[in-house]
């Protein structure tokens, strides 16, 4: 097992609901939404792992958003899953506080699925016009069903 | 103290490849503030691509930028391949990588090329397109385009590089090296250009890890970050060759990281040409089963990460792409401001940021007395910046 496996894991201890290898380098990290921004700052800021992006997926039970981070000196990427269940009114802590660089992937899930940001210094449309409708969302199922 | 102005760099403007809007806030000459308007080209092809099956899906995502046009299939086929957990075979992996290379050296060339012009360098502009030429000559002898190449498949390659291709491609690279050798000439031992780039748009290294950029731009700040070592893909842990970084981040180190890559891309093709096995160039996938998978490559413009998704049946449930300049362009936020205008152009181009490209840049006084600058009027104070220094050095 490598070292920045077992640190992350004992890192992150008491908040891991699941932890599931897909392989080596591919990891998924089950944790509750209120744990979000803590664990989101011992992965990027005590243990340096770099942020790629975040996820936001439309699924049956909820929103689940999975953050990407990734360890660059040995390539393996940790993702913490986080499931949002309140479809109605999804609501998460932002992350753009602690890294500027979740500034912009945070305003395109907020738009695309109209997850709020808690705390997002600028949260404000990225990527959809401006005439497009309030509250319709694009990579929600809902229209689909 | 000069009242502030605000200049519009975009949506259409001929620093970029596709359309999108700096709006400058300017106190004389200095760049106090910025704000950053993209969407001008989203065609939603992360919805899209929840409709198109895994072998649809590659085409789809080619066509999501026109220079790296390879490096997001090639992103797509690796979160599949993990998805799936499909082996590759050997000799599909080396021809990938060598596509992968041929493009990093078009888009570097291109870049080069445009960075030039900007600064006054119209010479370096014509050159560097000239020997980006033959480049894609050899796409078009490889897959018969010159630009979306449709060589990346799930589980392989479309199509196999011939025998008969190989003395083109290495004549091709025999004759690049010069070329390169002048450039790096050119850019590093001219007192001007030096004068002209360095101290320049500065990301530091710690601004680079809060914005988490990637590729040359985050290499060029002392940031030691390339996926193709880190998670290696393709046939990159089958050769060696090195990483570039840079410590100033600044835009000379930007381009003099650009401008070595180039030697260890021709290098790595070089050593595939070389290396390639005989054999399969497809694994022949029927099915994909349910789970989700990570892909990533280094594009010219640093790390392209795609995750993807499936349910067991042919298409996708969720597809999520993000592109390298998603994380660079956003550090322009720190990279241009503080600096003049006549840098502005030049920085903002330095993160090779991907877009399309026609003109429409304005300079508006808020206040009343209107003073209006075009697109070319902000290269031209660009290129008389570069005049100025020339005449004093």
């Amino acid at each position: 097992m490598s070292r920045i496996r077992d640190e992350v894991k004992e890192k992150l201890t008491n908040k891991i609901i699941e932890w599931h290898e897909h392989t080596p380098q591919r990891i998924y990290i089950s944790i509750k939404p209120q744990d979000l921004k803590e664990a989101a700052e011992v992965l990027f800021k005590k243990l340096n792992l770099r942020f790629a992006t975040a996820t936001g997926q439309d699924t049956p039970q909820g929103i689940e958003m999975l953050y990407h981070f990734s360890f660059d000196k040995s390539g393996e990427i940790f993702s913490l899953c986080v499931l949002i269940k309140n479809k109605q009114k999804p609501e998460i802590d932002s992350l753009a506080n602690l890294f500027p660089g979740a500034e912009w992937i945070e305003r395109e899930i907020w738009e695309m699925l109209g997850v709020n940001f808690i705390g997002h210094p600028n949260l404000k449309r990225l990527l959809l016009a401006e005439d497009w409708p309030e509250g319709k969302h694009p990579l929600r199922h809902e229209h689909e069903s | 103290m000069s009242h502030k102005v605000i200049v519009p760099i975009g949506p259409y403007h001929p620093l970029q490849e596709e359309p999108e809007l700096f709006r400058l806030y300017v106190e004389g000459e200095n760049v106090v503030d910025i704000d950053i308007v993209i969407g001008y080209m989203h065609r939603g092809i992360e919805k899209l691509s929840e409709s198109k099956h895994f072998d649809q899906g590659v085409f789809l995502v080619e066509r999501i930028c026109g220079i790296c046009s390879t490096s997001h299939p090639f992103a797509y086929v690796n979160a599949v391949e993990d998805l799936a957990k499909i082996q590759v075979p050997e000799r599909a992996l080396y021809i990938r990588t060598i596509i992968a290379e041929l493009e990093r050296l078009h888009s570097h060339l291109l870049w080069l090329g445009l960075a030039g012009h900007f600064i006054g360098y119209n010479t370096v502009w014509m050159w560097a397109w000239k020997y980006r030429e033959p480049v894609l000559d050899c796409f078009e002898m490889i897959s018969g385009n010159r630009q979306h190449y449709g060589m990346m498949k799930v589980g392989g390659v479309r199509r196999d590089i011939k025998d008969q291709d190989i003395p083109m491609l290495n004549k091709t690279l025999d004759e690049l090296v010069p070329a390169v050798n002048m450039f790096r000439g050119a850019v590093m031992d001219d007192p001007v250009i030096k004068a002209r780039l360095k101290g320049i748009g500065i990301l530091t290294k710690q601004q680079a890890i809060d914005w988490c950029v990637v590729g040359p731009t985050a290499r060029s700040s002392g940031v030691n970050i390339d996926v193709r070592r880190d998670d290696p893909y393709g046939a990159y842990d089958r050769i060696s060759w090195s990483v570039i970084v840079e410590k100033d981040g600044d835009i000379f180190a930007k381009t003099v990281v650009r401008i070595l890559e180039m030697y260890e891309s021709i290098s790595i093709i070089r050593q595939c040409l070389n290396k390639m096995p005989k054999g399969e160039i497809d694994a022949n996938v029927k099915e994909i089963v349910p789970g989700e998978g990570i892909g990533r490559v280094e594009a010219p413009r640093g790390e392209c990460f795609h995750y993807v998704k499936s349910d067991g049946t042919n298409r996708p449930i969720r597809h999520k792409i993000r592109a390298p300049s998603f994380m660079n362009v956003a550090s322009n936020k720190v990279g241009a401001v503080g600096g003049t205008i006549s840098d502005a152009a030049i920085t903002l181009a330095a993160v090779d940021p991907c877009y399309c490209c026609t003109e429409r840049t304005t300079v508006i006084d808020k206040s009343s007395d209107k003073k209006i600058l075009n697109g070319w009027d902000l290269i031209k104070l660009s290129q008389e910046k570069t005049e100025n220094l020339r005449k004093i050095l």
